[in-house]
């Protein structure tokens, strides 16, 4: 059976309802809140900071070290809560797909750690979790080149489309799932993730769908920084 | 000829400012062909041909003569270690901590004790783990027990305003004695906690809105 209409009623090429905020957590040196759909991240920025253990220290720049942790009562079926094979990957694939941007040459020896929670998942946080810490990051005022901005595209039955939720992942005919994240300036992809099939064509096609969505979202992402000043007038 | 393409007063980072090889990137800028991009969110300053980006927020960097408020984290064998909110402790040596005779071998604890305030000068950054201190030069000493309070190191010039307006209309108006570092720290002492607690409210009040124009009005009105 073909997969004419999507589950929420959306079009095929259309995104989530998202919105962000910056400066939430008065503790941290810089934090946001990015929400697509019922998925919301929070992302909060400390440091620079010292490194411990030592060995992991760099004396020509920063490390950046992300957590990635998804909360116990995020999802419909409770998760154990800490570490896991998942998250880990999770917090590996988020700081490689952030670092190309950042400059941390003025702080050698020094780590910046960026904490991802998600306290409410529908997929695509990997995603979330990405926009979130690269807000988080330009709110910390720790120099960047651009910011990274993600979207998960993929297949639902014989559809490609954008920003799948949870019950298009767990399509009966078979779901795949994109996450990708791309500097917004000159659209180079810093994160290309694939689980399931496509083909040749499809995939190309998805990545034009990306590149829609993920301007849609650095859109919202500029807004936000420029408002996080406005606002307190 | 080069075009400044950006009409915001504020820039994100990744944000192409100008195009052309006339302008010349300066701090919180870089060059990436032609272009002009913003590394820092912050706003948008055009000297001339130069393009700087003064950020809005960001850790604070220590250089050489800056004074800074620190507290006594760790006492050695030579010196102090002291912390001045950066990610690794600056040094304070024996022979630029005081100008009193320090004998063999007696307790630094005398000097500077652990958790004591100080208010020092640096005198040298090689690395961000390299940072030495002074405490001689014109009113560095160590400060009595007061209210200790940190924001953003980027907003200190509004805090101090032109020639210390700012500092002074708040040390006036509240009659509190106040030091702020570069460091982003600022040390407050009233003779009664509702004064501290005013003078802190109007610091965080700078700390929030200090890029907005009309700052000085506005907050004389919030000190009356």
């Amino acid at each position: 059976m073909a997969y004419t209409k999507r589950f929420d009623g959306r079009g095929f090429e259309e995104i989530r309802k998202m919105s962000a905020e910056v400066g939430i957590i008065s503790r941290a040196k810089g934090s946001a809140r990015f929400q697509i759909g019922d998925t919301i991240a929070i992302a909060a920025v400390h440091g620079p900071r010292e490194l411990h253990p030592r060995f992991l220290r760099k004396p020509d720049k920063g490390v950046l070290r992300c957590d990635y942790d998804m909360v116990s009562f995020s999802v419909s079926e409770r998760k154990r809560p800490g570490s896991s094979r998942r998250s880990m990957e999770i917090s590996h694939v988020t700081g490689k797909s952030i670092e190309p941007v950042l400059d941390l040459s003025k702080y050698p020896n020094t780590v910046i750690d960026v904490f991802i929670t998600i306290p409410q998942a529908n997929a695509g946080t990997r995603c979330a979790g990405i926009c979130a810490a690269s807000l988080a990051l330009a709110d910390a005022g720790i120099p960047m080149k651009d910011l990274v901005v993600a979207i998960s595209v993929g297949k639902a039955g014989d559809k490609v489309v954008m920003d799948l939720t949870k019950e298009e992942e767990d399509h009966a005919e078979g779901a795949t799932d994109i996450p990708v994240a791309m500097t917004p300036r000159n659209g180079e992809y810093t994160l290309l993730q694939l689980d399931g099939d496509i083909s040749k064509d499809e995939l190309k096609e998805a990545l034009v769908l990306a590149k829609k969505g993920c301007d849609e979202i650095y859109t919202l992402m500029q807004k936000t920084l420029r408002d996080s000043f406005k606002e307190k007038k | 000829m080069g075009t400044i393409i950006t009409k915001d007063r504020i820039v994100i980072p990744g944000q192409v400012i100008a195009e052309g090889m006339d302008y010349l990137p300066a701090k919180g800028t870089f060059r990436e062909g032609e272009s002009i991009i913003a590394t820092v969110l912050g706003l948008l300053r055009i000297e001339g041909r130069l393009i700087n980006v003064v950020p809005l927020r960001g850790p604070y960097l220590p250089k050489a003569g800056d004074v800074v408020i620190g507290t006594i984290e760790e006492i050695g064998f030579g010196g102090w270690q002291v912390d001045i909110g950066i990610a690794y402790p600056a040094n304070l040596s024996m022979k630029e901590a005081t100008k009193e005779f320090i004998e063999r071998g007696a307790d630094l604890a005398r000097y500077y004790n652990f958790n004591d305030i100080i208010f020092a000068t640096i005198t040298n950054v090689i690395r961000l783990k390299a940072v030495d201190l002074s405490m001689n030069g014109q009113g560095l000493r160590k400060l009595p027990p007061g209210r200790l309070i940190d924001v953003d190191p980027t907003k200190i010039p509004r805090i101090i305003g032109k020639q210390g307006s700012m500092i002074s209309m708040i040390k006036e108006k509240t009659k509190c004695q106040i030091v702020v570092g570069q460091n982003g720290k600022a040390w407050i002492k009233g003779e009664t906690a509702e004064d501290e607690l005013k003078a802190d409210q109007a610091i965080r009040k700078i700390e929030a809105e200090g890029h907005n124009e009309g700052l000085t009005e506005h907050m004389e009105k919030f000190l009356e």
